[in-house]
């Protein structure tokens, strides 16, 4: 006792000015926005006399925050902090033995030894056997380097894994996509109808700000999912739906809202097409069908598509964001965008806006060098037309050598992305990287995949480094300048100044023809009437919109989609032209076996992905994930709330790591849930090595989309294994 | 003058930035916090409610733990708020036991911590960081002696309740229903 008193007072003669609130005018604000996730809210970064970031807070100025950050970007601070982080470049040695580690090495050395590699692959295989995957700010810098490098192949899993069948979906009925931040206008809305989407869960700022107010405003909030998310906890209407079937409660809707004619007659006969057909398509889809399917009771069906009619069309079916579940998701997000159609709400207040952002010129450059062929060569002619973004999925596809495709892909750069958690199938995604010729992975932390790399190149944070302006679209028109409020921790760098020295050693100076990013920044500013100096001040900067078209169908005009039709097509003809549905389906999914539950995975608020798990602050709120079992269920296998246990999926993989059951009654028997993003294997995550268990690596079964490539991720099931199985192997040796 | 707040419970999701955010207010140490998350969930699949709660020290009119501090080290500023002198607190822990809410901790240091309500920047007519922090603006914080402050409209215009009323320590942290 009196030993522990005496140490943390001599602790705190060194720590005491660390101690307690500083005073906001001893600190220094410094303009920033978010990279904790992909909603980039601007705020500023506070440093202290002494030099140390104190905290972070939001930008009043901005549309995406309102100056008020969630807890990832509150807790950013951590990702400096985080003591785990890349320190240094490392390249991969391998022993007389045939072991192998990773060595510490200069910038020079790594990157001459990257470009050397780079250098190679162009000259005996071309420039095209380069893929980079990038997800992040930080990336764009790198994309510019490997499109003068000359290759087509720049992917992010936010396609293929996330958004991609509601892009395609949207894009085939309306001729525009929902983009992001989501055109979605939720504040106004009178009716926020959420499918799986999980708000409040997944904390993108802007929508749980928006459903707050929606909430204020008394808006009726439907939730349709298996689990009783938040979102469904703060709803009028709770559909407690059989995993799966969402087509089926759809059709019902759409159905409903046709047969009773409360869809916007004026909308739907000025703005669609195929109204006929769709009708005759939803004539057997009644509720007392979708009943059989969903176990959505058919008076709740018809109240909830009554409800929205009422408000229609400020009605807003939500789009989701995270997508690719059964692999008919670009038909199921078809389902939704019709549904919109027939309330009115594309293009009118409460349903969706129309963004805008102020074009920032690029840095005059070389045009890029055209390429000779792409990751798409590895599939048969015709396949995947309507995709409009190149598949991360697909670029495994082109690595792996096989007999029946033209596969060429021979190194990759992964920047800001953790493959293994974010790409299914991870033995896929393994034997792609064992076909390589080099792997380079730039991160900030010591993330799963770096562990593969041949070379790894430490980044420093958002918190150390200038990026390129952020120019997302919005309501208002709006720039956010993220500068470094401290200079980089250990021997990191910024990504401009990785991609600018190996351009020098490529031979592509010509397309970084500038001393440091400060000079571009400024340069694209001005164009815009701004300055690098006004952006350091302010780091928002809003800009009045170009034309008052906000809400750009209110009052019926004359309007021209970008559709084949014109119109907003309820019957898809580019569908039809590819030999696709033209009119959603309904089609029963694989059901798990008896013992088996299927597996469902979701967001925490206060983590993105697998990127934050190891992050002081916000590990300190969450530091592993639990599998959420259904008291029942848990009374039938004997487990006990809290108690460790692992999971088994239909494929024999068992979880690498013991996983909390927390017996809660917010979800069904049928299915099990957690959240993504833990269970990390790479020891040096000290925080999250081991902690929880990873959805990713039980995504063995992929049900690809056959219109645009995503990957279905919703269709394993899990079964439960009480005893450590390391052991029960063990004893099996011997 | 009599600080309060009220938080809605109709609009929190529990995402904990009220907790993150004072955590770099406040340099709280990691693996300690002044406020925390309660999630409640009652009723059987599908009848189900769940609720909420940003928590934190309810700033007592009848505050046990000021009354048990042996050094008077927890004692009452202007305002109401409940506030303990790191220098005078012994560390004993006597008004972790008598708190029935369990809003004090030990700090690493030696002194007991918990909620000042941000005091630091009430007194510059600030929020506490956790207000201002918040994304569904579900706390209201203010004098509930201005009928016009948020926290008393907001208690004027809604059904709520506090957190142990029988313990009769008259909270000052209303949770609105």
């Amino acid at each position: 006792m009196g030993f522990s008193a005496l140490g943390a007072k001599g602790f705190s003669f060194f720590e005491s000015e660390k101690q307690g609130p500083v005073s906001d005018e001893d600190l220094t604000p410094y303009p920033t926005y978010c990279e904790v996730c992909f909603w980039k809210c601007a705020g500023w970064t506070y440093v202290d006399k002494k030099g140390d970031i104190r905290k972070i807070i939001g930008n009043n100025d901005d549309p995406h925050c309102s100056g008020r950050l969630c807890p990832r970007g509150t807790g950013g601070v951590g990702m400096y902090y985080d003591e785990d982080r890349l320190k240094t470049p490392l390249i991969r040695e391998t022993k007389a033995d045939g072991t192998q580690y990773y060595r510490e090495a200069s910038w020079d050395e790594a990157l001459d030894l990257m470009a050397e590699k780079m250098e190679k692959l162009r000259k005996e295989h071309g420039p095209e056997c380069l893929a980079l995957f990038s997800h992040g700010t930080g990336g764009k810098m790198l994309t510019h380097l490997v499109k003068a490098f000359g290759t087509p192949n720049i992917t992010a899993p936010s396609f293929a894994q996330c958004r991609g069948p509601r892009e395609v979906a949207f894009t085939a009925t309306f001729g525009e996509d929902v983009m992001s931040p989501e055109r979605t206008d939720i504040r106004d809305t009178k009716c926020l109808v959420l499918i799986g989407s999980h708000i409040g869960e997944n904390m993108h700022n802007g929508q749980i700000q928006e459903m707050s107010h929606a909430i204020d405003n008394d808006a009726t909030i439907i939730t349709v999912d298996p689990r009783f998310s938040t979102a469904a906890s703060h709803s009028k209407y709770w559909l407690p739906i059989k995993p799966a079937t969402d087509i089926a409660l759809l059709l019902a809707w759409t159905h409903v809202i046709i047969n009773e004619e409360l869809y916007d007659k004026d909308y739907v006969k000025k703005y669609t097409f195929g109204f006929d057909e769709l009708k005759e398509h939803v004539k057997n889809n009644t509720p007392e069908w979708a009943y059989g399917i969903t176990t959505i009771e058919p008076h709740i069906i018809r109240a909830t598509a009554r409800e929205m009619a009422a408000a229609a069309p400020r009605t807003l079916v939500h789009p989701g964001r995270h997508v690719t579940w059964y692999g008919d998701d670009t038909q199921r997000s078809r389902a939704i965008a019709i549904l919109n159609a027939l309330l009115g709400s594309w293009g009118r207040r409460g349903g969706f806006y129309n963004p805008e952002k102020v074009h920032l010129p690029s840095f005059p450059h070389p045009p890029y060098p055209k390429p000779s062929r792409s990751w798409k060569d590895a599939y048969p002619e015709g396949k995947y037309n309507l995709v409009s973004e190149v598949l991360s999925t697909g670029i495994c596809d082109a690595t792996i050598p096989n007999a029946d495709l033209d596969c060429h892909l021979r190194g990759w750069i992964v920047y800001g992305t953790n493959l293994m958690a974010s790409l299914p199938d991870q033995r896929k995604t393994i034997e792609a990287i064992e076909n390589l010729d080099f792997l380079v992975v730039i991160d900030t932390m010591p993330m799963d995949i770096t562990g593969y790399a041949d070379i790894v190149l430490p980044e420093c944070t958002y918190l150390e480094r200038y990026d390129f302006v952020r120019t997302s679209p919005h309501r208002e028109p709006a720039l956010a300048l993220r500068m470094p409020a401290v200079q980089p921790k250990y021997d990191s760098k910024p990504n401009w100044w990785i991609a600018k020295n190996l351009a020098s050693r490529l031979g592509l100076s010509d397309y970084f023809k500038w001393d440091k990013i400060e000079d571009v920044l400024d340069w694209q500013l001005k164009q815009v009437g701004s300055s690098l100096e006004e952006m350091q001040r302010i780091g928002v900067k809003k800009y009045k919109r170009e034309y008052d078209d906000l809400f750009w169908l209110e009052g019926l005009p004359d309007y021209e989609f970008n559709t084949n039709t014109g119109k907003i097509e309820l019957y898809s003809t580019e569908l039809a032209n590819e030999d696709y549905d033209p009119l959603p389906k309904y089609t029963a999914h694989p059901e798990p076996e008896q013992g088996y539950y299927r597996l469902n995975y979701g967001r925490a608020p206060m983590h993105t992905f697998s990127r934050t798990s190891n992050n002081p602050n916000l590990s300190d709120l969450m530091d592993e994930n639990s599998v959420w079992i259904n008291p029942k269920v848990a009374d039938l296998w004997e487990i006990k709330n809290n108690q460790y246990i692992w999971l088994k999926n239909q494929d024999g993989v068992i979880s690498s790591f013991p996983i909390k059951a927390r017996v809660t009654e917010r979800i069904r028997w049928d299915s099990v849930y957690m959240v993504h993003g833990f269970g990390h294997t790479n020891k040096k995550l000290t925080r999250a090595y081991g902690k929880g268990g990873s959805d990713s690596e039980l995504v063995t079964k992929v049900v690809m989309d056959p219109i645009m490539g995503g990957t279905g991720m919703r269709g394993n099931f899990v079964t439960f294994i009480l005893e450590n199985p390391a052991k029960e192997n063990k004893e099996d040796k011997a | 003058m009599r600080y309060a707040m009220a938080i809605d419970t109709l609009k929190c999701v529990g995402c904990g930035d009220c907790v993150v955010a004072c955590q770099t207010e406040n340099n709280v140490p990691h693996g300690y916090c002044r406020d925390w998350i309660v999630e409640n969930v009652s009723g059987t699949y599908p009848n189900l409610d769940l609720e909420f709660r940003s928590e934190r020290c309810n700033h007592c009119d009848n505050a046990p733990c000021v009354r048990c501090c042996p050094t008077g080290a927890s004692h009452i500023e202007k305002g109401g708020i409940v506030v303990v002198n790191h220098n005078e607190c012994i560390g004993c822990g006597a008004c972790i036991q008598s708190c029935p809410y369990d809003a004090r901790y030990p700090h690493p240091e030696g002194y007991v911590d918990k909620c000042t309500f941000c005091m630091h920047r009430v007194e510059k007519g600030q929020n506490p960081a956790c207000v201002d922090v918040c994304p569904t603006e579900c706390l209201h914080f203010g004098d509930l002696d201005d009928p016009n402050s948020k926290v008393s409209l907001a208690l004027k215009n809604r059904s709520h309740k506090v957190l142990a009323p029988e313990a009769g320590t008259k909270p000052q942290l209303y949770f609105l229903t």
